[in-house]
């Protein structure tokens, strides 16, 4: 028998930071996500970094945006409420171009909410955080396996585009203790070094690269022996402020392509299709796990059924979605809000009928409520 | 390179070519002047220099060096140097920002003295919101006339240095865009390793001055009115932080201690299918380490469990509830709404059982203590009087004792795995939660089955 482990979500996010190199946290407490601020404050010392408790969000994620051009891997973890303060900085980490990867253990919202109480109601915010409108990379696990997991490839994602990469957790996941198998294999080394991302081209630096407009500009952080500028406002490519239509029309249409153009990196899903299936299952984070026993149960007394848990929640997973919706007559969007993603799979799913299973109550979905409606 | 032969050409300027786009007047430029000549005066590496300018016509300030330069969001500049000085100690950071900035990032600037970040911070600050068409600010003087005080302030203005000052700030300098020595004062703050700030009063020649008729001298003569002392205010060795944090961590370096911590599954468990038990008590009663530890032996007995705890925000008050899943494949679903098993221990513990108490059935189980032998429910009631036991047990040891006697009673896992659970727990529980284990198996049989 393998040997087991009983933790959480939490525990296994931080683990996942730290494999993924994360060498800066700076955060301000709220639950459900304190305990990542916790246990980040006692890792980042032990591999030379730095982790420190900021006086609000603001000055957390702001922190954490000038330790990541000047070269760290740095992760902010919050709430609903928090993400409410961090929104006029990412958007600067879109503009600027900033690796940086953002928890949100979503919690009922709005406002207070339920400050101990689960929900999924942050599932369209984290998309549309910030003025604007441009394209966001979102990894929702939905076991502490996949907490690990994607907080880690949140790392790889945030370094490759150069752009803020949200983790969305949620309170059950985070705070709950489960039991996990410890695989065969010793944890992958952590990866280090600083957030360079590709080789300079030997001609003459330029903070930024618009040609062609899905590249991503080498990352030369400050003190690399560059003179690196950054600015939040509107830029040529030496970062540098502009109004001139063509460049900022440049840059524009490249904040968008190098996400947009490569989604085929990023989409992440996990399909369990069954042939003939006139149903599928789609959800995402806590409520996949209900999902997913809902589908043994439902096999096991004879009946078909396909589920699909979405781990990219966005940009959303259009070309796999589309694959699992087709040949069944119906899907069911189950998740603890109103109907966010909902929304996505109705614009893609032609012909095919779109039933939501929610709630919002603060109770979970449980495996009979999918059951129910097959 | 060879040796002893190398000439080092002196930097003399840190401009770039882009003239500056001030007003005629306006106290910015002699401002970033004294700011050049600061670093002309230190010969740094100007790629080790970052200007991390804020918003407002005083945040355009970066893009005349031909420095490294970072421009974020308004009132936020504080938070961006500390993270780029925290990451890169080594690094000189200078914070260019107006007195808009003081205001909508108040907060930053004081915590950022009082943790006393080495950076230097010129506060470039002429009354008034200069970009945004001369509204009023923090700094804007009693009576003063601005967009927004038609018939003049009635706020008090800050005193941004005593106010630094008092929470720690290292070096806090006051003067004028006036003074012949500002780049020298600059040169003391940029040297200095603490938190340092100058608080530099200047003409906004578009705005404030003509609304205020503004001179040079009715400039001195204005801080002078408000008792606002200036020169160099406070000059004091403060350890910095970036240094202090790395030095208070200096023996931790011996990688992440969050590695798995492996239970290696030695004993067998008969269970079939998914079992889940409540245990609904109080704070102080040990609710959520006892299902802890039921945990553990479950694992250890080649289940998975998986333990979901609920108590108010004020933890050491009120009710402490712990639902408990064993099951021998992996649990995807946590959540609990009929429990097979639950052991009501106190009356925060009963009023949190409600829910629960109906939902049961005759097949399932409540066990309790005698004060709550009359619960209503479908399910049977058992009760467990440990005190008529003799057993002698504590409060807190009530939680354990009742959950290993209903483990026990319905075999969810051979007696020493829990021993062994307890054994590998907390050591300084050892002995209590050994005698409480005990005393729940002499008690099993009372339950009914
Ligand atoms: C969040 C936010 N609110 C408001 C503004 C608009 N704004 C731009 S500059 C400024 C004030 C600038 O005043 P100050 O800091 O004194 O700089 P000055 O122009 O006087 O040099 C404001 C409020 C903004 N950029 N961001
Ligand atoms: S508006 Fe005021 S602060 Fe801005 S450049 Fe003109 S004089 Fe200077
Ligand atoms: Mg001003």
């Amino acid at each position: 028998m393998p040997n087991r482990e009983l933790t959480d979500g939490s525990t296994a996010i931080v683990r996942g930071a730290l494999a993924g190199g994360c060498d800066f946290f700076a955060g301000y407490p709220i639950t459900p996500a304190s305990l990542i601020l916790d246990l980040m404050l006692r890792e980042m010392p032990k591999v030379g970094g730095v982790g420190i408790q900021g006086e609000d969000e603001i000055a957390s994620i702001g922190m954490c945006i000038g330790a990541a051009m000047a070269g760290a891997r740095a992760m902010t973890a919050t709430s609903g409420p928090g993400i409410s303060l961090y929104s006029e900085n990412l958007g600067l980490a879109i503009m600027g171009e900033v690796p940086l990867v953002i928890v949100d253990v979503q919690r009922l919202g709005p406002a207070t909410g339920g400050a101990t109480t689960v929900g999924q109601g942050d599932i369209q915010f984290v998309r549309w955080g910030t003025a604007g409108g441009y394209p966001i990379i979102a990894l929702a696990p939905s076991s502490i396996p996949e907490c690990y997991s994607l907080t880690r490839r949140a790392f790889q994602l945030a370094r490759r585009f150069r752009c803020p990469v949200f983790v969305v957790a949620d309170k059950e996941l985070s705070l709950t203790s489960n039991t996990v198998d410890v695989g065969e294999e010793p944890e992958p080394e952590r990866e280090v070094g600083p957030q360079v991302n590709g080789e300079p081209d030997g001609g003459p630096f330029r903070a930024y690269r618009y040609d062609p407009a899905d590249g991503v500009p080498p990352l030369a952080p400050y003190g690399d022996g560059q003179l690196l500028r950054f600015t939040g406002s509107t830029h040529d490519e030496r970062a540098f402020i502009t109004k001139d239509s063509q460049t900022v029309d440049r840059l524009n249409r490249h904040l968008s392509a190098k996400i947009e153009e490569h989604r085929d990196e990023i989409d992440l899903v996990t399909a369990d299709l069954e042939p003939d299936a006139a149903t599928l299952f789609l959800s995402f984070g806590v409520t996949a796990g209900a999902m997913r026993e809902a589908v043994t149960t439902a096999r096991a007394s004879g009946r078909k059924v396909s589920a699909l848990t979405v781990h990219s929640l966005w940009p959303v997973p259009e070309t796999p979605i589309r694959k699992a919706l087709e040949g069944v007559q119906g899907v069911i969007v189950a998740e603890l809000n109103q109907g966010q993603y909902r929304r996505e799979i109705e614009r893609l799913a032609a012909g095919c009928q779109v039933l939501g299973l929610n709630r919002n109550d603060g109770e979970l979905i449980s495996p009979a409520q999918f059951v129910e409606m097959l | 390179m060879s040796t002893g032969m190398t000439t080092i050409t002196p930097l003399v300027t840190f401009r770039n070519e882009t003239p500056y786009p001030f007003c005629p007047g306006c106290g910015h430029g002699p401002i970033l002047d004294h700011l050049n000549a600061a670093l002309v005066k230190l010969q740094l590496d100007p790629r080790q220099v970052v200007i991390v300018s804020d918003i407002g016509c005083s945040g355009l300030s970066d893009q005349y060096f031909a420095t490294s330069a970072f421009h974020g969001l308004h009132g936020r500049s504080i938070t961006y140097a500390t993270g780029i000085k925290l990451a890169r100690p080594g690094l000189t950071v200078i914070v260019v920002m107006g007195d808009g900035g003081t205001g909508i990032g108040g907060a930053h600037l004081l915590n950022a003295a009082r943790r006393n970040i080495g950076i230097t911070v010129l506060v470039c600050n002429n009354m008034n919101f200069g970009m945004t068409g001369g509204q009023h600010s923090t700094t804007t003087p009693a009576g003063a006339f601005t967009a927004t005080t038609p018939s003049g302030n009635l706020e008090r203005p800050l005193d941004v240095c005593a106010t630094v000052a008092v929470n720690g700030a290292g070096f806090v300098y006051r003067g004028t865009s006036f003074d012949p020595d500002l780049a020298d004062r600059m040169t003391d703050g940029i040297r200095h390793p603490g938190f340092a700030l100058l608080d530099i009063w200047e003409p906004c020649t578009a705005y404030f001055a003509p609304r205020n008729r503004l001179t040079k001298k009715a400039l001195f003569e204005t801080l002078e009115a408000m008792r606002f002392p200036t020169g160099i205010l406070q000059q004091t060795e403060v350890p910095e932080y970036a240094e202090a944090y790395r030095a208070a961590h200096a023996d931790e370096l011996d990688g992440p201690t969050l590695r798995p911590r492996p239970i290696q599954p030695r004993f067998r468990s008969a269970l079939e299918r998914r079992f889940s038990m409540v245990l609904a008590g109080s704070a102080g009663g040990r609710v959520g380490s006892a299902a802890r530890l039921l945990a553990r032996a479950g694992v250890l007995s080649g289940l998975y469990a998986a333990l979901r705890n609920d108590y108010p925000v004020t933890v050491r008050t009120g009710h402490s509830t712990s639902e408990l899943v064993l099951s021998p494949v992996p649990i995807d679903y946590a959540g609990v709404t009929r429990p097979e098993v639950l052991v009501v221990l106190s009356t925060d513990g009963a009023k949190q059982s409600r829910k629960f108490l109906k939902q049961m059935r005759a097949e399932d189980q409540v066990v309790t203590l005698p004060e709550f032998a009359d619960l209503e429910t479908p399910a049977p009631v058992s009760v467990l009087d440990f005190a008529a036991t003799g057993g002698r047990l504590r409060a807190s040891q009530y939680a354990l004792a009742v959950a290993s006697a209903a483990a026990a009673r319905l075999s969810l896992f051979p007696a020493e795995a829990l021993l062994e659970a307890v054994r590998q727990g907390e050591p300084e529980h050892l002995d209590s939660d050994m005698r409480a284990v005990e005393a729940g198996r002499g008690a099993a049989h009372r339950i009914s089955s």
